[in-house]
């Protein structure tokens, strides 16, 4: 705010502008905020209350207390196997993708021949809808007569069964999830591209290795990268969706190995009318996700390096 | 390099040439191994690709033949118009391009009026919407979906376009963020200098700040047009039958 000056008419003149500013300011907000009443706060909590409740969406809830949470924790298997289905999803996929995504932008900032051709190929799964990508692998990885199993009966193999067992079908979408990290390849490679030529020289000097250079100089520069690739990669994890809906029908075949945390809130909601479960799940999603994300960044201090020099 | 006037040895000469191999050698070997390495990780990429193309020009029986049939013989070009005539594409098309174009005006027209009252009008209150903005990108969509499809339904929305499309006249929570960060960077001298002109904040808005942000503009644009021609879930929420 100004400094108020001696004249007599100005505070009068910079009050009328102040609410001027607040007219216009409300004004030029104004659909954003009836957008996040409507359609942000009444939801939120609508479906914290739903939550509590036994709700078909057609008649009026009923109210239950806690028996969605207790029944989804105590008597629900196939709600078990969804968190058991994501969580490895997570778990095993993040690291993955961070390695893969980091290694592939570390090659292809490398002044090499057909840079550009390398990068184009990369990110084109990514440009590609799901549904298309979804249907692909169905077709390349059926067992038997699929094009994935051409290398293995070559050798006289039958290959994995990939989607139709349970064993396989969790690592087969982990695999799968790899081939679309053509945005993550991106943001490493404008993170390698900010990286200060004379660190490289200064080590250099010291006589560094690559191995060195790559722990010291590289890894630390781009630790912020893999920050906001963390954080989002769970976001995305605990989303997974369209995919495995589209590979399996949403059944979760085999053996619920392909049931995961927002196919199994979609079927409770949209298939079984239990919307009152649903936004009990929806809530425990949202609980998790926000104690992960804060794990992160809580974390962060301890392994996150800012150039700039953050606190 | 330490003085012209003295003669290079020869021994000097020799090491000399032997360093510069040695380096363009090692450069050499550094980039075969990259290619080594970046060609078959490349060709897994665009394999799926090149499958679908092959398979989009076989005859049914060659869909899963063993071995499998890599280059279709014949080329059966008619699938092509076939999937055309059997799946109505161009209405699919159609609807698809229409949702997404609506959907990107709206979202580009709101957020950047929001986004302007956020980064460039001092109002009591703005920091505190900003703060509401960038909390609604912490909730999954799945907290909010049960109850607007309620409130869909109530409306007799579904199986209309209309949630497909509405909401996004109402702004989009990433995209004022990310335009409130772009809006900012812009000098406050230009609307202080407009404003002394006369200019009132619809003006400075429409022909100040949209010219100088056509770059951000079209990174919304094209977000929200990639995102809604990919869009899965929300057709398959709201639009339950054809």
């Amino acid at each position: 705010m100004a400094t108020a000056t001696a004249t007599a008419n100005l505070p009068r003149r910079r009050l009328s502008q102040g609410t001027r500013h607040t007219i216009n300011g409300l004004l030029f907000a104004s659909p954003w905020i009836f957008g996040l009443l409507v359609f942000w706060i009444y939801p939120t909590l609508a479906s914290a209350y739903y939550s509590f409740t036994k709700y078909n969406g057609v008649r009026n809830p009923t109210f239950t207390g806690l028996a969605n949470y207790i029944e989804l924790f105590t008597k629900d298997e196939e709600f078990l196997a969804a968190v058991y289905n994501t969580v490895y999803f997570a778990v095993v996929s993040i690291p993955l993708a961070i390695i893969f995504a980091f290694g592939l932008a570390m090659m292809l900032n490398a002044k090499i021949r057909g840079q550009v051709v390398y990068r184009t190929i990369y990110f084109l799964p990514t440009l590609v809808p799901e549904v298309a990508l979804a249907l692909v692998w169905i077709f390349i990885f059926t067992p038997h007569n699929g094009l994935i199993a051409a290398p293995f009966r070559a050798f006289g193999s039958r290959g994995p069964c990939w989607l139709t067992c349970a064993e396989w079908a969790r690592p087969t979408l982990v695999l799968l999830a790899l081939w679309i990290i053509g945005q993550q390849i991106i943001l490493y490679l404008a993170g390698l591209q900010d990286v200060p030529q004379d660190l490289y020289d200064a080590a250099d000097v010291d006589g560094a290795n690559f191995l060195s250079k790559f722990r010291n100089v590289t890894v630390p520069i781009l630790t912020p990268v893999v920050f906001f690739h963390l954080i989002t990669s769970v976001i995305g994890a605990l989303n997974f969706f369209a995919i495995p809906y589209i590979m399996t029908g949403g059944t979760g075949f085999p053996a619920n190995s392909t049931l995961f945390y927002s196919i199994y809130l979609y079927k409770n909601a949209f298939h079984y009318l239990e919307m009152g479960y649903a936004s009990a799940m929806a809530w425990l999603l949202f609980m998790f996700t926000l104690v992960v994300t804060l794990i992160i960044f809580r974390s962060a201090r301890l392994w996150v390096f800012y150039a700039g020099g953050e606190d | 390099m330490v003085a012209d006037s003295q003669p290079v040895s020869p021994q000097f000469a020799r090491d000399h040439a032997r360093r510069v191999m040695a380096r363009r050698l090692r450069g050499l070997m550094r980039s075969v191994l990259i290619h080594a390495s970046l060609i078959p990780a490349a060709f897994v990429f665009t394999l799926p690709f090149l499958w679908m193309l092959s398979t989009s020009l076989k005859p049914d029986v060659q869909f899963y033949a063993y071995p499998p049939v890599v280059i279709p013989s014949p080329f059966q070009w008619s699938n092509y118009p076939d999937a055309v005539k059997f799946i109505t594409f161009f209405l699919y098309l159609r609807n698809t391009l229409t949702i997404a174009v609506l959907a990107t005006i709206g979202v580009l027209i709101s957020s950047s009026l929001v986004a302007y009252s956020l980064a460039r009008i001092p109002w009591r209150g703005r920091n505190f919407l900003f703060i509401l903005t960038v909390a609604t990108l912490m909730l999954p969509f799945q907290v909010t979906m049960i109850p607007l499809f309620i409130v869909f339904k109530n409306l007799g929305w579904v199986n209309s376009w209309l949630p497909l499309i509405v909401p996004h006249w109402f702004g989009g929570a990433l995209y004022i963020f990310l335009l409130r960060q772009f809006f900012m960077t812009i000098p406050m001298e230009l609307s202080e200098a407009a404003r002394i002109d006369g200019a009132n904040e619809l003006k400075i808005y429409y022909s100040i700040i949209l010219p100088l942000s056509k770059p951000a503009l079209a990174t919304v644009a094209i977000f929200e047009f990639i995102a809604r021609w990919r869009d899965y879930i929300g057709p398959l929420i709201y639009q339950s039958d054809q």
